[in-house]
């Protein structure tokens, strides 16, 4: 293997990681200040997929569609937080996890009967759709490179948004005490859908921006969704820095993993044994990662102190 | 009602189980005891749940990782030419009994949330397993040629032999996890979950009992996974979907957690329902993802609530 494939792979593990970050950061924070653990985060980053998808085939624009996209996916959160999910901030995660499991079905449903079950794909404008040269002699494909891009800026915002902001500051205290915040004059129903909002814009927009590297399908929410849970567990609940951090993280372990493994492997074993377990354990390692860092830390690598759990 | 009256429906309910068979011989109707097998199996899985998450306190939202694991060892083995039941199903039992220990071993030091996501992720890594090893059909699955083989009278190619199996292995269960549950270390168990420090003060150690709880809930799915491979007669990775924890999680809810009666009852109702729905429409999942959320928001109590003397929970 050359280098060359290694600094591409390792990109490719980057992009897949920011991807998971903009998942992760709403994820993180819906549970860390509402207590919420919202299975059906997946739809939103679905419902941002075929958004966009659609809207680029009806304008022909593909930044229009990306507006819309992200615009509509924001309405969409909002909606569920005000109809279905309000009620259900007072109780048990059991009832949490169970409920936001039936809107998952209601929206993969709801998707495949607007748009059927079968894949879609979308087609780049051609703008985005060349190479760029990083470094002499080393192309990276346009489109890759801009979703690194963004999702780097908006993880640059956020951090401004979380530490310099007055409503990241009610964001902080939220997480850490929101009982005392709703004692202090904040209108906490209005931070919540405010959070619960943004959170799914951030989904929508990992989802929108999915939508030209992955397949756009019914239950491509899940799929993320629970890999997402394994960037948090990592990084540990409620923390935006860990969700980062984890998010970069898997994504590395994930990429490099299904790239470099089998290769790897066949220099030990011999090529069918290679063959079957390469494959396997890519499949399976950033699952022994969440159970390694669990061993070691059970709280994640970056634990947040004095949050009511 | 009083509480006499709850053997008697209890009896009932047995009654119309045993029945199934020779009713749905006499009116020419095999669809219905195969469903109703079908049911029996997933209720198996959903009382194996309900140890755990109704009497341990314990959000598991991977449960069918054990259906999957015992589907596979019948079929890993048949795969390889052993046919032998008692060696097929033994497998079934020690193998998700193996991974329940290792899951839980990890996931049991962690709670609440983490508790959910981390079972939940486990279960992914194996539906993920299952699908890349090629030699065990990979993402298609694999047929089971035929079903397991024991000695004697007992052939399950014969469905109703098969069915009476399934009832008494439900029955067996039934009577276990009541003892369990009422002997001494389900009495730790169910004080792990209402007071978890308080168990620890009185001189238990929690994470002992909980990781038992975990293993033995697992086994017996195990063996429900091992009679769902022979009722369907092939297995994809798809026994292990992620989906299929939840559904599993819904029948214990819906008949009402916390029972022993409740499981059974919410498999029937969640298969009846589904099987209804399905056959009225393709897209079933719309009505019935809403119809969870509702049962949540509304019914926590379950359908156990609604049988006479089946009021509070722990019954």
């Amino acid at each position: 293997m050359n280098i060359f494939l290694i600094l591409e792979q390792t990109l490719n593990g980057l992009q897949f990681g920011v991807m998971l970050f903009l998942m992760a950061a709403g994820l993180t924070l819906v549970f860390g200040i509402m207590n919420l653990v919202n299975l059906a985060h997946g739809s939103l980053y679905m419902v941002g997929a075929y958004l966009a998808t659609t809207f680029a085939q009806w304008t022909g624009s593909f930044l229009l569609a990306l507006v819309l996209a992200l615009a509509g996916s924001l309405v969409v959160g909002i909606v569920v937080e005000l109809v279905a999910l309000r009620t259900l901030y007072e109780r048990d995660h059991l009832d949490q996890v169970l409920a936001t499991f039936g809107l998952i079905l209601f929206f993969n449903e709801l998707i495949a009967i607007l748009w059927g079950r079968s894949a879609l794909y979308t087609t780049l404008p051609t703008w985005l759709s060349g190479h760029v040269a990083l470094l002499p002699g080393i192309r990276y494909p346009v489109y890759r490179a801009l979703v690194i891009l963004v999702g780097l800026v908006v993880a640059g915002l956020l951090w401004v948004v979380v530490t310099r902001t007055r409503l990241g500051m009610l964001i902080r205290a939220g997480a850490s005490n929101r009982t005392m915040v709703a004692a202090l004059g904040v209108n906490v129903r209005l931070l919540y859908t405010v959070v619960f909002g943004s959170g799914a814009a951030l989904a929508g927009l990992a989802g929108l921006m999915a939508g030209p590297i992955y397949a756009v399908q019914p239950g491509m929410g899940e799929q993320i969704l629970i890999q997402v849970f394994v960037v948090i567990v990592i990084g540990g609940i409620g923390s935006i820095r860990g969700a980062l951090v984890g998010a970069v993280i898997v994504g590395m372990v994930d990429t490099l993993g299904r790239a470099f493994l089998k290769p790897m492997l066949s220099t030990v074993l011999s090529a069918p044994a290679a063959d079957t377990a390469g494959p396997a354990i890519a499949s399976m390692l950033i699952y022994l990662l969440m159970a390694a860092v669990l061993a070691f830390r059970p709280q994640g690598l970056f634990p947040v102190t004095g949050a009511e759990r | 009602m009083t509480s006499r009256a709850r053997p008697l429906v209890l009896g009932l309910g047995l009654v119309a189980l045993a029945a199934v068979p020779p009713v749905g011989g006499l009116l020419n109707q095999p669809f219905y005891v195969d469903l109703v097998r079908r049911v029996m199996i997933f209720a198996i899985a959903a009382l194996s749940l309900d140890l755990i998450l109704g009497y341990g306190g314990m959000v598991s939202f991977g449960h069918a990782a054990y259906l999957g694991i015992g589907a596979y060892a019948v079929g890993i083995l048949a795969h390889h030419g052993i046919h032998n039941g008692v060696l097929q199903w033994s497998l079934a039992i020690a193998a998700s009994m193996a991974v329940a220990l290792v899951i839980g071993a990890v996931s049991i030091r962690t709670s609440g949330v983490y508790f959910i996501m981390i079972t939940l992720a486990f279960t992914q890594m194996l539906y993920y397993l299952g699908i890349s090893i090629e030699e065990y059909g990979g993402d298609d699955g694999m047929r089971l040629a035929v079903r397991s083989q024991f000695p004697g009278p007992l052939d399950l190619q014969n469905g109703t032999v098969f069915y009476y199996v399934v009832l008494a292995i439900l029955l067996l269960f039934l009577v276990l996890a009541h003892r369990l549950i009422a002997a001494r270390f389900g009495m730790v168990i169910r004080a792990a979950r209402s007071n978890e420090a308080r168990t620890r003060a009185i001189g238990f150690s929690p994470y002992r009992y909980k990781l038992m709880a975990f293993t033995l809930a697992g086994a017996m799915c195990g063996l429900a996974g091992a009679l769902l491979v022979n009722h369907t007669e092939y297995l994809t990775p798809e026994f292990m979907h992620w989906t299929r924890s939840g559904e599993i999680m819904f029948m214990v809810i819906l008949g009402g957690m916390g029972t022993l009666v409740g499981p059974v009852l919410g498999a029937f109702a969640f298969l009846l329902l589904e099987n209804l729905l399905s056959g009225w429409t393709a897209h079933w999942q719309i009505i019935f993802g809403p119809l969870l959320i509702l049962v949540v928001l509304y019914a926590k109590r379950g359908l156990f609530g609604l049988l006479p003397g089946g009021g509070p929970r722990d019954g």
